[in-house]
């Protein structure tokens, strides 16, 4: 709560906004205590008071009332007003839409064509109809603007709904032997809360001035009633003559729908998970650059990292992601990464290009040559040049590089349009083909379909036909395979291969499975918590492994032909990288740690190609 | 004694009616399956992405409506009308351990709800109960006031299996439960789900597409090709001898550390259609042993020796 505050109130609009309706809603709660004029006691004899005349701070108006007064009474109604409808709405909205978002099917088709039905209606005279037919009356008022609203929530509610009741948690409750009920009100209702407290801050303020609205035209409080609508309706005939009238309670509204609003963008803000973790600031296009110190010398690879050290910076803690990595690849060449969650080996492929998201991201030292050209610190036109065209990436998440509004034909010829001058039949053959490449089925019509069309295999497979779209120089791959079944693995770590095998295509591999390093990659990184632990041919690593976690790692993985066993594992969990122990990280589970590895860093050592990062390591290296 | 009796087991997802015209025949998820599971035991079961593997798993649990065919547990045949009669029996452990946990529900409220809905247990009760369990799958009890976002993958699956647990099953059907962690992880994960097994006296379904996983964890698999059952085997023979050629192709697919880097199969090959079954075999068009017959009849399940069995008109040779 204390943190929600916070956030709140870092955005400086909402803090104001917040002060603003405090005070306003302090005011109205007060003001049957206040010592005031009777606000419907008319005296025509004091009739058009400017401000600050005495006994009436504000003036008065055409009868002669106290403004302030009227101002003060007028505000409470129509802040009550406006809050009772924003509550009545969202209630019924929200029921609406969560009965129609669970069940789904026909009930959900029915309830939501009505809904599109209302909406199609301009808002206004939606408003209007209402009131005409219940007849003027404030309460009448209320019932219009509370009806006007609840599609708007039932839409929004819907939506949040429908991808709750898909979640697997609510199967589980199903399973657990709760009912309908129970479920949407301890399931699906507390996750929705959050949603409608937030369509309510950003909707009360309309509501207030919808309601303000209908008054000013006479359809809500009735004279001598005065609510904020009211009294500017009444003034509207002294606009000129006696401009106060209007203007007292016009900036009483305009006060309270800014303030309201700006607060409720704040409380959206801050509930939004993806500004709490990070600062609100707009991310940056490449990844943030702060390296001290000189720069480690290139090297003649294709591309090699040298040195890097890329951190999360996160309020008051440094999450050290990669912490020193050097490798490199040549064409033609296989580098398998491999290591658990966590280790830091998506950060690290995702430094080579700059796409690590800043903030929270900086990359505080080494360098990434390509041909002997430093892509770190490189402007972000060089580094867009280069995506795709020379460095492509699959990632594990297919979903991050496809656009879902687009039919994957169309991206993928848009891909291969941005680097190379092709017409478009001829780009759309090669699309064709990149898709029977990766095994795509029906290519020919698979081609025009959107993203969501496909399952998530498949659109690996698509993202995988994104990367060779340009025939690059380098692939940096990041599970690419995890998720397919074995026989399109298969395929797909051959088609790899023979890439790098005919034309020269250099592969970094990143996975946890010891199976695909062992027949795809020519050589294997070992990462644990941001650094290279071992580092060989892949044969001597599989065959020998020299550091204590390698070696644990290898037994850990399940084996096909090996039969029905009990699994070897490794105790604890691997370690936060915003904690790193002082000397070796896989000390807290290593099996052989002594005081002596817990001392000072220790170094990656042994006789090329090999090395390792262990002190008593499992083979001389 | 059998545990699971599962007969001509189906299920079709119909397809939204077109504007116009009748609707189509709909997509056929899982094709007439039969199979059974002894008490006590792990039976796996492999496939493809789209096989049918988690339609055939949320049907044994009552989470979806078979279209035709009969679930049978040890006897009794369950009324497949009434779900929270699946619950006390047959309990599921989901793929993805952080979306099976409601995130704003404490870890004890989640254990709480099989004990307090299927069980009506009292409240000393249920935490006696929560206390047992939570011991057996090496958890905590400080953890039980938490909130799920605060556990590792492998702890948040820990509690999806206590969960499971909790409702006292005589089988549980575990859905990929272990892709989703860290190798060092899973092989813990897996450990305990043996030691549970043993300690419990329950039957495991094993879904996974990791047939390494599936081989170390299973008495008997089952292959699942295209919605239906194309072979069954032992575990130590299945992937070793195979005798359907789907089997077989699946076998030499995965990747096995001294093995050299090969495209088992050849590139033009066709997948078959759900929409558009194919008549006779579903795997005519991949498999390299297609004659005429597999193109027009489809072939049934038959023994072939020593509890295997395959749907394949020309099996491969032991
Ligand atoms: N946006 C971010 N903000 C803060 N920390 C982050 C962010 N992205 C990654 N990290 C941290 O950086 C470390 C390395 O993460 P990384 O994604 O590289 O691991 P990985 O080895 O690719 O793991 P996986 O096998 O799960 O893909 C982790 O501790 C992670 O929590
Ligand atoms: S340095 Fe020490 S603690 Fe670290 S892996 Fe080697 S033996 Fe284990
Ligand atoms: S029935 Fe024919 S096509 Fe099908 S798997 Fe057997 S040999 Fe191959
Ligand atoms: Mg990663």
């Amino acid at each position: 709560m204390t943190l929600f505050l916070n956030l709140v109130f870092r955005n400086r609009l909402a803090a104001m906004g917040a002060v603003v309706i405090t005070a306003i809603l302090l005011l109205a709660l007060l003001t049957p205590i206040l010592p005031m004029h009777d606000p419907d006691v008319t005296a025509t004899a004091d009739r058009f008071k400017r401000p600050f005349s005495d006994g009436h701070i504000l003036g008065t108006d055409h009868l002669g009332r106290d403004l302030l007064s009227r101002l003060l009474h007028g505000t409470r109604l129509s802040l009550a007003v406006g809050i009772a409808a924003a509550l009545i709405a969202a209630a019924t909205g929200a029921t609406i839409g969560i009965v129609a978002g669970y069940f789904g099917g026909r009930i959900d088709n029915v309830i939501m064509r009505v809904v599109d039905m209302l909406m199609a209606f301009p808002y206004i005279l939606l408003a209007l109809a209402i009131v005409a037919a219940l007849g003027p009356g404030l309460m009448n008022a209320l019932i219009a603007v509370a009806a006007v609203n609840v599609p708007f929530f039932a839409r929004n509610i819907r939506g949040i709904t429908v991808g709750l009741a898909g979640r697997e948690f609510i199967e589980a409750a199903t399973l657990a032997g709760m009912g309908h009920t129970k479920i949407i009100l301890t399931e699906l209702l507390p996750n929705v809360l959050p949603v409608i407290v937030i369509a309510m801050s950003t909707t009360v303020g309309w509501m207030i001035l919808e309601t303000a609205g209908l008054s000013f035209l006479g359809l809500g409080s009735q004279p001598p009633q005065a609510d904020l609508g009211s009294m500017l309706g009444e003034a509207r005939s002294a606009m000129i003559s006696h401009p106060h009238t209007s203007v007292v309670p016009g900036i009483m509204i305009f006060l309270i729908v800014m303030s309201i609003n700006l607060l409720g963008d704040g409380v959206r803000d801050a509930l939004d998970p993806r500004l709490r973790s990070g600062a609100l600031s707009r991310p940056r296009a490449t990844t943030l650059v702060d390296r001290k110190g000189p720069l480690p010398a290139p090297t003649n690879d294709l591309l090699s990292i040298r040195d890097l050290e890329t951190q999360f910076h996160v309020g008051a803690r440094t999450y050290k992601a990669v912490g020193g990595v050097s490798l490199a690849v040549k064409p033609g060449e296989c580098l398998g990464v491999i290591g658990e969650s966590g280790s830091g080996k998506s950060v690290t492929a995702l430094s080579v290009m700059g796409l690590v998201a800043s903030p929270p991201g900086v990359i505080t030292s080494g360098a990434v040559y390509f041909q002997g050209e430093d892509l770190i610190g490189a402007a972000y036109e060089t580094l867009r040049k280069k995506r795709g065209d020379r460095v492509a990436y699959i990632f594990q998440d297919p979903l991050s590089t496809l656009h879902p509004l687009y039919r994957v034909g169309h991206q993928l010829a848009e891909a291969i349009q941005s680097h190379q001058k092709v017409p478009n039949h001829k780009a759309r053959a090669r699309a064709i083909q990149l898709l029977k490449d990766v095994r795509i089925p029906n290519a020919d019509s698979r081609i025009d379909d959107y993203p969501h069309e496909m399952s998530g295999g498949m659109r690996q497979r698509v993202g995988i036909a994104m990367a060779l779209a340009n025939d690059p120089d380098v692939i940096i791959a990041d599970e690419p395979t995890t998720a397919l079944d074995v026989t399109v693995q298969a395929q797909i770590l051959s088609l790899l291969n023979d890439l790098r095998r005919d034309r020269g295509l250099a592969i970094i591999f990143i996975t946890h499975d010891f199976g695909v390093i062992a027949q795809l990659c020519d050589r294997v990184a070992v990462m644990y918590a941001g650094r290279i632990v071992e580092e060989g041919p892949t044969q001597a690593v599989l065959d020998a492994p020299a550091h204590p976690y390698t070696k644990h790692l290898i037994a850990c993985v399940p084996e096909l032909g090996q039969g029905r066993r009990v699994l070897a594992t490794i105790p604890g969990l691997p370690p936060m990288v915003d904690d790193l122990p002082l000397g070796c990280a896989f000390a807290p589970r290593c099996y052989k740690a002594q005081d002596k590895c817990r001392e000072r860093e220790i170094q990656l050592l042994g006789t090329k190609p090999r090395a390792v990062r262990c002190l008593f390591p499992e083979e001389p290296v | 004694m059998l545990a699971l009796r599962v007969q001509n087991l189906s299920k079709t997802f119909p397809l939204k009616k077109p504007l116009f015209g009748a609707a189509a025949p709909g997509v056929r998820a899982v094709r007439p399956t039969s199979f059974d599971v002894a008490r006590g035991e792990t039976l796996g079961v492999v496939g493809e992405s789209g096989c049918g593997k988690s339609t055939l798993a949320r049907m044994l649990v009552g989470l979806l409506d078979p279209t035709e065919g009969s679930i049978e547990i040890e006897g009794h045949a369950l009324n497949t009308a009434d779900p929270s009669e699946f619950g006390k029996l047959i309990q599921y452990v989901f793929q993805d351990p952080n979306s099976s946990l409601n995130p704003r529900k404490t870890i004890r409220q989640i254990m709480e709800a099989p004990l307090k809905h299927l069980h009506k247990m009292a409240k000393p009760e249920r935490d006696q109960r929560i206390r047992e369990i939570f011991a057996s799958v090496n958890l905590r009890e400080s953890f039980l006031d938490r909130y799920p976002h605060e556990f590792s993958g492998g702890q948040a699956q820990r509690i999806g299996i206590a969960r499971a647990l909790a409702a006292q099953p005589r089988i549980i059907i575990l859905d990929e439960p272990v892709s989703a962690l860290d190798v060092s992880v899973q092989a813990q994960v897996l450990n305990l789900l043996a030691d549970l097994k043993a300690q419990f006296g329950l039957t495991y379904l094993f879904i996974t597409h990791d047939l390494a996983v599936v081989e170390a964890v299973s008495d008997r698999i089952v292959v699942l090709y295209f919605g239906t059952v194309v072979e069954v085997g032992r575990a130590e023979r299945i992937f070793a001898r195979p005798r359907h050629p789907y089997t077989k192709l699946l076998a030499d697919c995965a990747p096995v550390v001294g093995r050299p880097l090969t495209a088992p199969e050849q590139k033009g090959s066709e997948l078959p259609d759900p929409l558009n079954p194919p008549p006779g075999c579903a795997f005519a068009g991949r498999c390299p042993r297609t004659t005429e017959i597999c193109w027009t009849t489809e072939p049934e399940l038959k023994s072939m020796g020593e509890d295997q069995l395959a749907a394949c008109h020309q099996p491969l040779e032991d």
